[in-house]
């Protein structure tokens, strides 16, 4: 393989973690909830995929296992923030804290196991594009399911009615709540969601990129997807630009060291950071851009007729 | 005159331990920085401490704790575990040492043993492996296995112990190849399977077809298996993660050395020690060869052997720093001090050492 | 049938008190439960995490080293949370107030008469402000979302520690190994009772005391609680803002820069390329758990320091993973949060009404 090609296939997989994630939280943050535990959830994910692929043998159900476990993290956060109105910064600390714990726990009788890895999936004619082919096309078909998550949740958003309902439940509760609409079930439904796509997100990680599992393997991606959503404008194209771009920046450091560019590593390790910094303030700035995207809502905390 | 007194007052008090040894067993505690099962670093001394369950269960108990952050967080463990009874203590990580030498000084009767520092007491043992030995053997198999000529090496950070496998490694190379070339990664962590498998990536599109590491998780070993190239494992042997890609691994073989400590404290003839041990006794283990012709693994075998007869000696003259000098005269063996504080590259390697 | 929160026509004055009370109970008879699950004498493991380290000097000792610098911290910090400002990077202000503060050690090793530690602790309080300041103006000037300017800049602040022990500040005579030469005589935060308490301990009865005072005695705090539960009332009644939130971020950064450099200065001894065990994020738990008044925090802080030594205490005699510990906080603040409402609301279980019902119908 070109070295062109292999740098492109290694940050598209960088990627791939993270726009799960971060599509998963932009519907939450659409419907008004801002859920700070992704970083919980991906972890939850990412022992519950591995251990039930490991069980059963089977890396999908692996999968399957990864997205539920990841809902129902999720959906504990869904009932303290919107059944019992807590505080939602908060509480999305403290899914971090319990998930990320919880995972450790479940994942102490699974460390130093080698995993299943989900195997390739290769369609002949796509994948024998030139360049595009081998670096989309040619890989694990997770990687076709973000693209295809990418383009249905902006159908979902933009073109389906219950997209409109989200949106509208996100920017206005209490109209949408005059209206008729049930506030909290959306709600519900769109952290659900969120958590699901993280769990995704997680399970990737353990059953793709690295078939194990390790403590804290998700390493902070959890909190970029959040910092994804916010660089994307809320938009599902921009995010996924946005994944790239850092996934890119994450691999290219490592080829500087490699070529022996002689920066400190310390430094080029900072970089993502800074950039993501950068990127949120050159966004922020323009108070129409993000006007017209942030859901009025986020974080608010809504209670029914009260 | 004080080091004196400390020794007379603890081989009292080991005379008076021991006689009452009948009775109680001994306690032997470990203290690693990561979980018992990472299937690595703290795994392999777990594996030593259970070695030592199984030559001495009926003498001893062992106990560990895992997963201890160094500064006062360890500073409490270590405390704790001599307050609740312990005898011998391990304490498997750099970042333990001041907090060993604290306690060291609050416990005198506890004997102490402290993983690759320098600061000892008449309490308190300094131990470490000459995982450099492993390193040269690693190189010379991936000269002779390598068909680019280029091997990528993932580390974590620039502390002597890593940049003399560095070192011992291109040396190893050179021997078989001299213009060997190396690449080298830092990702700034011991252990993240991500960030490792990203940096194995890196390595191979820049044109490496051997890896080595020198961090804690097996992803490296994954991608070298599903890019059909060849790696080293670290630590544990890692051939189930790469059954056609792992050439061997440099495992740590803490078993016998264990086993020896605690036998020494049970019959008394325990006392402080500064000991750097290595292949020559089986605490560093270059398997399983596979993976690789028959002339390469005979060939690595033999340098295996002249290591422990002591006939090889890594760091032996000429040693050439990275801008040409002269370290080592040929006829003439590195000293230990100097390896121990190594901080610069050899001759061949491109790169620069981070930290200069 | 369904739940429905009722809001109060006020706070309950008893769940205020009954809350937090009810919220530890509930996370205790949780791990009970689960550890009867796992197989665990229950009873041995509650006693070994909450009872145990309460039975020994030198544990209690322990108890406050840990918890002094989590409970400076979380006080900072509640000023961020009150005014509805979302400092999550408090690890960060930490990491760059033990930077700052370490100058002097690291350049003037020579300077160690008793006086040295004061310009130490104020450049590491000053430290920790500059560090906070770069959020604070980002988000003031710019609407950046602090949550993730502050997080960014932690990892940042971490690299730079490891860069500074590693390279310039690496103690010649140490081996090559990534530290600095060790602080000696005054540099050294001294111990002021038993082993190991040390003069941050008095720091942080003073920071209570001081905080308490501020928020409830002046004209500021009283600022700060209304703009964090209004904007529109805090921009009615002339309170500026920006303001708020640039003293909200100084504030918790520099106690957040005092813990830094008090860790490294203390127990540490030298600057490494680790200066915390994540402090900076288990005082964020520890503030909202303290509900984001200094006592709640203190006590908060107490318990929290408590759960970690008795975790060890459980991993050597029981074998319980370091992890349940985690498990157990996150645990809680959950139930925290949760019972926290029942101070502002009801929680009735209603019969949908006829009318409810014919509307959904349509």
């Amino acid at each position: 393989m070109e070295m062109a090609e292999g740098i492109l296939l290694t940050i598209v997989t960088a990627a791939t973690p993270l726009l799960f994630a971060a599509l998963g939280e932009l519907i939450a943050e659409r419907s008004g909830v801002l859920n700070l535990g992704v970083e919980g959830m991906m972890a939850v994910g990412a022992v519950m995929g591995f251990a039930a692929g490991h069980v059963t043998g089977v890396p999908v159900v692996g999968v399957l296992a990864g997205i539920i476990a990841g809902a129902v993290t999720g959906g504990l956060f869904g009932i303290v923030t919107l059944v019992f109105a807590a505080n939602q910064n908060a509480s999305g600390l403290a899914l971090t804290l319990f998930g990320l714990g919880l995972s450790g726990l479940i994942g102490n009788s699974y460390t130093g196991m080698p995993g299943l890895r989900l195997p390739h999936v290769h369609i002949s004619i796509l994948s024998d594009l030139p360049i595009v082919g081998s670096v989309i096309f040619g890989e694990d078909p997770l990687v076709y399911v973000a693209i295809a998550l990418t383009i249905a949740v902006w159908l979902f958003l933009f073109r389906s009615y219950a997209g409109l309902i989200l949106r509208s439940v996100g920017d206005n509760d209490v109209s949408a709540h005059a209206l008729g609409y049930p506030v909290l079930r959306v709600r519900m439904l769109a952290v659900l969601f969120g958590g699901a796509c993280a769990g995704l997100g997680g399970a990737y990680l353990s059953l793709v990129y690295t078939p194990q599992w390790t403590q804290a393997m998700t390493a902070g991606r959890g909190w970029i997807a959040i910092a994804l959503v916010v660089f994307g404008t809320w938009l599902p194209g921009r995010i996924a630009v946005g994944a790239l771009l850092f996934g890119a920046v994450n691999i290219l450091q490592l080829h500087a060291q490699a070529i022996g560019l002689g920066i400190p590593s310390q430094f080029l390790s900072s970089l993502p950071y800074l950039i993501t910094v950068v990127a949120l303030v050159l966004i922020s700035r323009n108070q129409t851009l993000l006007k017209v995207h942030t859901p009025a809502c986020l974080g608010r905390t809504f209670v029914p007729d009260n | 005159m004080r080091r004196f007194l400390g020794a007379a007052v603890a081989a009292g008090l080991l005379i008076a331990a021991s006689s009452g040894a009948q009775a109680a067993k001994l306690k032997v505690c470990w203290v690693y920085p990561g979980p018992h099962n990472d299937g690595g670093f703290s795994q392999q001394h777990d594996i030593g401490r259970l070695d030592v369950e199984k030559a001495l269960g009926d003498k001893v108990e062992t106990s560990f704790v895992e997963s201890v952050q160094e500064g006062p967080d360890s500073e409490r463990v270590i405390e704790r575990l001599a307050r609740g009874g312990c005898g011998l203590v391990f304490t498997t990580s750099f970042g333990f040492m001041d907090p060993t030498l604290k306690v060291a000084g609050k416990f005198p009767n506890v004997k102490f043993e402290h993983m690759s520092g320098y600061k000892t007491a008449p309490n308190m043992s300094t131990y470490n492996l000459r995982w450099y030995q492993g390193r040269y053997v690693q190189g010379q198999i991936a000269a002779k296995v390598s068909k680019s000529g280029t091997a990528g090496y993932i580390v974590s950070f620039p502390i002597p112990e890593v940049v003399m496998g560095i070192d011992a490694f291109m040396l190893g190379a050179q021997s078989v190849n001299p213009n060997f070339k190396v690449k080298i990664v830092w990702v700034n962590t011991w252990l993240d399977p991500g960030k490792e498998a990203d940096a194995a990536k890196a390595l191979i599109d820049q044109g490496a077809d051997v890896l080595v590491q020198h961090t804690d998780s097996p992803a490296a070993m994954q991608i070298a298996e599903e890019r059909h190239i060849h790696a080293f494992g670290q630590s544990a042997d890692m051939l189930k993660f790469g059954p056609n890609a792992q050439l061997a691994s440099l495992v740590d073989n803490w078993g016998p050395y264990y086993i020896k400590e605690v036998n020494s404290v049970l019959d008394g003839s325990w006392k402080m020690h500064q000991t750097w041990a290595g292949m020559a006794d089986d605490d560093v283990l270059v398997e399983p060869l596979k993976n690789m012709p028959d002339d390469v693994k005979k060939m690595a075998e033999g340098s295996i052997a002249d290591i422990k007869s002591g006939k090889l000696v890594v760091f032996a003259g000429p040693v050439y720093k990275q801008d040409g000098t002269l370290v080592t005269k040929p006829g003439e063996v590195m000293p230990d001090k100097d390896i121990d504080s190594i901080n610069f590259y050899v001759k061949g390697i491109t790169e620069q050492l981070p930290g200069k | 049938m369904q739940f429905r929160l009722e809001r109060r026509p006020q706070q309950s004055r008893t769940m205020t008190v009954l809350s937090p009370v009810l919220a530890i109970a509930l996370a205790l008879v949780t791990f009970f439960f689960a550890f009867a699950v796992m197989r665990i004498d229950p009873f041995r493991a509650l006693y070994l995490y909450f009872v145990d380290p309460l039975t020994a000097l030198w544990s209690i000792e322990g108890l406050l080293v840990k918890a002094a610098p989590i409970i400076l911290i979380a006080i900072g910090l509640s000023f961020c949370y009150q005014a509805n400002v979302w400092n999550i990077g408090a690890e960060g202000q930490l990491a760059a107030g033990a930077i700052c503060g370490s100058i002097i050690p690291v350049y003037f090793p020579h300077w160690q008469s008793p006086i040295v530690i004061v310009p130490m602790l104020l450049l590491g309080i000053l430290g920790g402000m500059a560090y906070a300041a770069i959020p604070a103006w980002l988000k003031n000037r710019f609407n950046a979302n602090e949550t993730l300017t502050t997080l960014m800049l932690v990892y940042v602040a971490n690299l730079m520690v490891d860069y500074l022990a590693r390279t310039p500040w690496r103690d010649p005579a140490g081996h090559n190994f990534p530290n600095s030469a060790p602080f000696a005589g005054g540099q050294i935060l001294p111990v002021i009772f038993g082993d190991s308490i040390r003069l941050n301990v008095l720091f942080v009865l003073l920071a209570i005391a001081a905080v308490w005072f501020l928020s409830e005695r002046t004209l500021t705090g009283f600022q700060l609680r209304v703009l964090g539960l209004s904007p529109r009332a805090g921009a009615f009644g002339g309170f500026n803002r920006r303001r708020m939130v640039f003293l909200t971020f100084l504030i918790s950064g520099g106690l957040a820069g005092l813990a830094g450099i008090c860790e490294v200065a203390g127990p540490i001894g030298q600057f490494r390329t680790t200066v915390s065990p994540g402090y900076g994020f288990t005082a964020i738990i520890v503030a909202f758990l303290g509900r984001l008044h200094p006592l709640g925090i203190l006590f908060a802080g107490l318990l929290l320091a408590l759960s970690y030594l008795g975790g060890e205490g459980a991993q050597i005699a029981l074998g319980i993973s370091d992890q349940a510990t985690q498990v157990f906080q996150g645990m809680l603040l959950f139930y925290v949060l949760a019972c926290d409402t029942l101070i502002f609301y009801r929680l009735r279980l209603v019969r949908r009404r006829p009318l409810e019902l014919a509307e959904a119908a349509e």
